[in-house]
């Protein structure tokens, strides 16, 4: 029987370590690689120019590799639902293959496409490539629910076997089985889109300063893997897509595990949760009364919040598209927790359009995270907008690269121009309020205000117990004021933890409340002052919480620790290597690679995962509200 | 709203009518006495529930749920309208233009007003940053004439929006409270044009009662007007304002001998200007302010330029929890160590490039109370933490520092610090760690 196979790129652009494309190649008399895009869409996604330049030369350089494959790709303008089934029959299709999309828009989409396929009769084969590790598999470790810090992520994952090694780019060889006749008018068909052709004007657009593409990435991570790179601000972008070798090489360079992991980390609690991308619905996030204001919201994003440190950064985002992660951190605090308190939605938004590496779930989790909403970490801590950047480069040369204007200005100011003399800013030909904006806001009284706020937030959620640094004293106003039950403060629908265990009688009142639900019990003599009451439900559309997790019963049985530890998994280097980020001075992993564990650190172990399974819990029951 | 707190545990011991074994008592009558009478239609044996009990059902429904369910029949109606279920209220006021959550309906605050604002006791306010919004809420407020308000809590959940409310009309409404309600004990008004007049009103009228004042950045409020507060309220136990309006007098008057103890002062120190001159507060007043209240808590909040610290902690300063909100100098760390004996909570933020080593041993050995310390961007050697903690021990509750500021060292490596500090804990440890994005 004759296969012809089509595999379908989406977010994989590459020709190494592609599983799925392989499955195409196997056995199949004609193979063809498919891009789709739908140029009509492309002008009003939210996505800038510079990410669509970043991913039509990730396609060119995808095209002129098959090219010298003797193929080429095939880029089919239209929507998947609409050009396969043209497709499957004009080439007569019998084998579909793509790789495993684990978001949730994504595996809707695919969803259907294999039913279509189904339909058509053509065989579908998806393989997982995009993350390290099978997502699902970490959700079931973990009682069939994401793990939710990132501690219990690690000990999961450390409890896998090893990610599969990286398969080898595709061969001529290969290739040559299933060569398929290239019609003449190829390039009329399939060509790859120009920028205009998407509706972008390209007049005056500045080269771009990160090529995309699986060579480039790859150059890029082969001479950071060398250490010829060094210099923080010229790290090498690794948009996913392109990129799959890193466990080619024994020790590779500080950070990069981590920076998988975490990645791996959010993909895992972004996968069964259509709602990962905003706060509405979305049950891991807490809910915050943001501020919606446009004008801010504006200001930050165009790089006129007149905090030279925060423009400076959302000035090379606009233009390059990339930014280091420590500056992302300043500029998410700065609009949500920090300064502005702005919605971390609209900030995703922005990062979505302008970031080249903008993965939907990565986006979504770091905006969570720090603005505080998800994924239980400490907040007291603020980036200041002046201090920060300051402490990292203290002569601003950063700023005066980015705001060209501030260039004249001394060290002292240059982070704090409106601090300056008047004379002082007239030498430097930049007057405050006039050639530079004046600071949109005081830090130190939004820093004061802001803290106030998250107090109030967090407060709220009962078994949260991250408020201890906020000075957070018990008040008297407990007295003074009655407690509140948590059922009537925020939504609690017919199937909250606590009503489900009212309800059933498998809960029998005899056997005492786990610690869990009892803890949302009012006290007995509530009778005499009653529970508050909240005007309305916070979340009236939620969806039903998973009552196992908030159950210490149903957590397993920790494995031994002894095999644990003895584990050397992925996990493990990447918190030591990630430990070490920052410090490139430190000889990596100088010890040997074994320790030799003693027993108290074996049960120190076992501490880590009830540790850690407890904070689950608290985590969980806490965002349940 | 405290559920937090340790003490609801207790709760489930005492003969308690915690909500499983509540309804599993209503279950059982209705069980029963459906099999006595299964000829009747179910509803009757509803509607015979003891007004007592249902009563007890609906403080735990939310008040979406209660209304719903005071739609079944005239008894859950009356039910739904006793006084019982309105003590307690939380008005949320925001603009669907400036806020991502919901407003309470505007049809039930009217009826509030109309049925139950007699029954109102404990009425918060919670507000975004529109002053429409705050508009609103004084609104709603200058209409509370008939009730006995215990405590009352403005919150602005943005922006605070009542200083753009005119103050005239914010000071009104206020009054009106004030005036109405004789025995306010809780009154949260952060973030609000409050003026000094107005303080005098609440003094003359709730001057028996009032044991809660939160008055953080009031612009309007001067020293003397905080000094007349203290002076005539002597059952004042908790009160937070900014650093300018805290003077010697204000701290001997809630030391005389007719106060009773104070719990809580919380003070914020915020700079406006870069440069910013402060005053400075007696030793001997915060003397007299822990030998008459010798168990208070002095929280201070500082947002403060590194330059402006001059006049803090070069004497003795009783002060419990401290937060450094910006960065703050090694030097000004080492008076903490020196001057603060009673500290329990210190949280840095950050801090300049040198390792903060000296300065935390310091602490460590004068600070025999600390058992939670928070360190954001402030470089540590290792072997200094570990030594930190070692003297500390497990006092130290709350430990939390960014992993990425601990500098390993010829002691100990990143990876030992985890166990060396956990052994030294008693418990599980880890630093905090950052996504790498």
């Amino acid at each position: 029987m004759v296969v012809n196979s089509v595999h379908w790129f989406r977010k994989g652009l590459r020709l190494h370590d592609n599983p799925a494309l392989q499955e195409a190649l196997n056995g199949a008399d004609t193979v063809r690689c498919v891009y789709i895009l739908d140029p009509w869409f492309a002008g009003a996604a939210n996505v800038g120019i510079n990410r669509w330049r970043f991913l039509l030369e990730a396609l060119e350089d995808l095209d002129s590799s098959l090219k010298k494959l003797n193929s080429r790709l095939f880029v089919v303008r239209g929507q998947p639902t609409d050009v396969f089934p043209r497709l499957f029959k004009e080439w007569n299709v019998t084998r579909l293959t793509f790789e495993y999309d684990p978001e949730p828009y994504g595996k809707e989409r695919d969803g259907a496409i294999i039913k279509m396929a189904q339909e058509f009769g053509v065989e579908t084969v998806v393989r997982n490539s995009h993350t390290l590790y099978n997502l699902d598999r970490i959700i079931e470790m973990n009682n069939n629910s994401p793990p939710l810090t990132f501690k219990r992520f690690q000990t999961i994952v450390s409890r896998l076997e090893l990610p599969r090694r990286p398969l080898p780019p595709i061969t001529q060889q290969q290739m040559d089985k299933c060569r398929t006749k290239i019609a003449d008018n190829h390039d009329l068909l399939y060509s790859i889109p120009s920028l205009e052709e998407l509706g972008f004007r390209t007049q005056g657009l500045a080269p771009a300063v990160w090529r995309g593409g699986e060579s480039e990435a790859l150059d890029r991570l082969n001479k950071h893997l060398d250490k010829k790179v060094k210099k923080k601000n010229n790290r090498p972008v690794f948009p996913s897509s392109c990129l799959h070798q890193l466990r080619k090489r024994c020790s590779p360079p500080l950070s990069l595990f981590g920076q998988l992991l975490w990645r791996e980390f959010f993909y895992t609690a972004a996968t069964n949760n259509p709602n990962f991308d905003r706060m509405d619905g979305n049950p891991i996030c807490v809910q915050i009364p943001w501020d919606q204001n446009p004008e801010a919201l504006a200001k930050w994003a165009e790089g006129r919040t007149g905090f030279p440190w925060i423009d400076a950064i959302m000035t090379q985002l606009r233009q390059e598209g990339w930014i280091h992660h420590l500056a992302r951190h300043a500029v998410a605090c700065f609009l949500t927790r920090g300064d502005l308190w702005i919605s971390w939605e609209s900030g995703m938004k922005v990062f979505e359009e302008l970031l080249l590496d903008a993965d939907w779930s990565v986006n979504a989790g770091s905006w969570m995270w720090l603005s505080c909403s998800a994924f239980f970490q400490q907040f007291f801590h603020c980036y200041c907008p002046v201090g920060f950047g300051r402490r990292t480069d203290p002569s601003g040369d950063y700023i005066r690269r980015y705001i060209p204007i501030l260039k004249d200005y001394p060290n002292r100011y240059i982070y704090e121009p409106w601090n300056a003399p008047e004379a002082l800013q007239k030498a430097a030909n930049c007057v405050v309020g006039v050639d530079y904006p004046k600071p949109m806001i005081n830090h130190a009284e939004g820093s004061r205000l802001n803290i106030e706020r998250m107090k109030q937030v967090y407060q709220q959620l009962s078994h949260y117990r991250g408020l201890s640094l906020l000075a957070s004293v018990p008040t008297i106003q407990e007295e003074a004021e009655p407690p509140m039950t948590d059922e009537s403060q925020t939504s609690s629908g017919p199937d909250s933890p606590s009503r489900d265990l009212a309800d059933s009688d498998a809960a029998g009142c005899s056997t005492a409340p786990d610690s869990s639900t009892a803890a949302q019990h009012p006290d007995p003599d509530e009778a005499a002052q009653p529970p508050c009451v909240s005007s309305h439900q916070l979340q009236p559309g939620q969806p039903a919480s998973p009552s196992s997790s908030s159950c210490p019963t149903s957590s397993p049985s920790p494995s031994p620790a002894s095999v644990a530890q003895r584990r050397k998994g992925i996990a493990r280097k990447a918190r030591r290597n990630q430990r070490q980020r920052g410090r490139p001075s430190y000889p990596p992993i100088a010890r040997g690679e074994e320790r030799e564990e003693a027993g108290g650190e074996e049960r120190m172990e076992e501490d880590v995962e009830q540790e850690e399974e407890r904070m689950e819990e608290e985590e969980t029951a806490a965002q349940q509200q | 709203m405290k559920r937090m707190k340790e003490g609801d545990e207790d709760s489930n011991g005492s003969p308690s009518k915690s909500p499983p074994e509540a309804c599993k008592k209503v279950r059982k009558m209705s069980g029963e006495s459906e099999t006595v009478a299964t000829s009747e239609s179910p509803d009757c044996n509803w509607a015979r529930l003891p007004q007592e009990l249902l009563l007890h059902i609906f403080q735990y429904l939310p008040l979406l749920d209660r209304a719903y369910a005071s739609q079944v029949c005239r008894g859950w109606n009356q039910a739904f309208h006793m006084p019982e279920l309105w003590r307690c209220f939380e008005f949320e006021l925001n603009q669907p233009a400036s806020s991502y959550l919901k407003a309470t309906h505007p049809d039930l605050i009217k009826q509030i007003i109309k049925r139950h604002s007699n029954h109102l006791q404990y009425v918060s306010f919670k507000v975004d940053s529109s002053t429409e919004s705050a508009e609103a809420a004084c609104d709603i407020l200058s209409q509370l004439v008939n009730c006995s308000l215990k405590t009352l809590g403005l919150i602005s959940t943005a922006r605070p929006s009542f200083m753009e409310v005119p103050k005239s009309h914010f000071i009104s409404a206020l009054t009106v409270v004030f005036v109405n309600s004789k025995s306010l004990s809780s009154l949260k008004i952060d973030d609000t044009p409050v003026d000094d007049p107005s303080l005098k009103v609440l003094v003359a009228n709730n001057s028996d009662t009032l044991k809660l004042l939160k008055m953080s950045s009031c612009p309007h409020v001067s020293p003397a007007g905080i000094l007349c507060v203290a002076d005539q309220c002597h059952g004042l136990r908790e009160l937070a304002l900014n650093y300018h309006l805290l003077s010697d007098e204000l701290l001997l008057a809630l030391s005389s001998e007719k106060h009773v103890h104070l719990e809580h002062l919380r003070i914020d120190v915020v700079s406006e200007n870069p440069g910013q001159h402060f005053h400075t507060i007696k030793k001997s007043s915060w003397d007299a302010m822990v030998r008459h209240s010798p168990k208070f808590n002095l929280v201070m909040y500082f947002f403060l330029y590194e330059d402006e610290f001059g006049p803090f902690f070069n004497e003795e300063i009783p002060v419990t929890h401290l937060y450094f909100g910006r960065s703050v100098s090694k030097e000004v760390l080492g008076r903490v160590g020196l001057h603060c004996p009673r500290l329990v909570e210190l949280v840095v933020c950050a801090n300049g490039l040198r390792p903060l080593d000296e300065e935390l041993i310091r602490i460590a050995k004068h600070c025999t109370q600390l058992s939670a310390i928070g360190l954001g961007e402030c470089e540590v050697s290792c072997s200094a933490f570990v030594e930190f903690v070692k003297m500390c021990g497990r006092r130290l509750s709350q430990l939390s520092i960014m992993e990425e500021v601990l500098i390993p060292d010829h002691k100990y490596s990143l990876d030992e610090i985890h166990w060396e500090v956990s052994k030294h804990l008693g418990r599980v440890w880890f630093p905090d760690m950052m996504p790498t994005w």
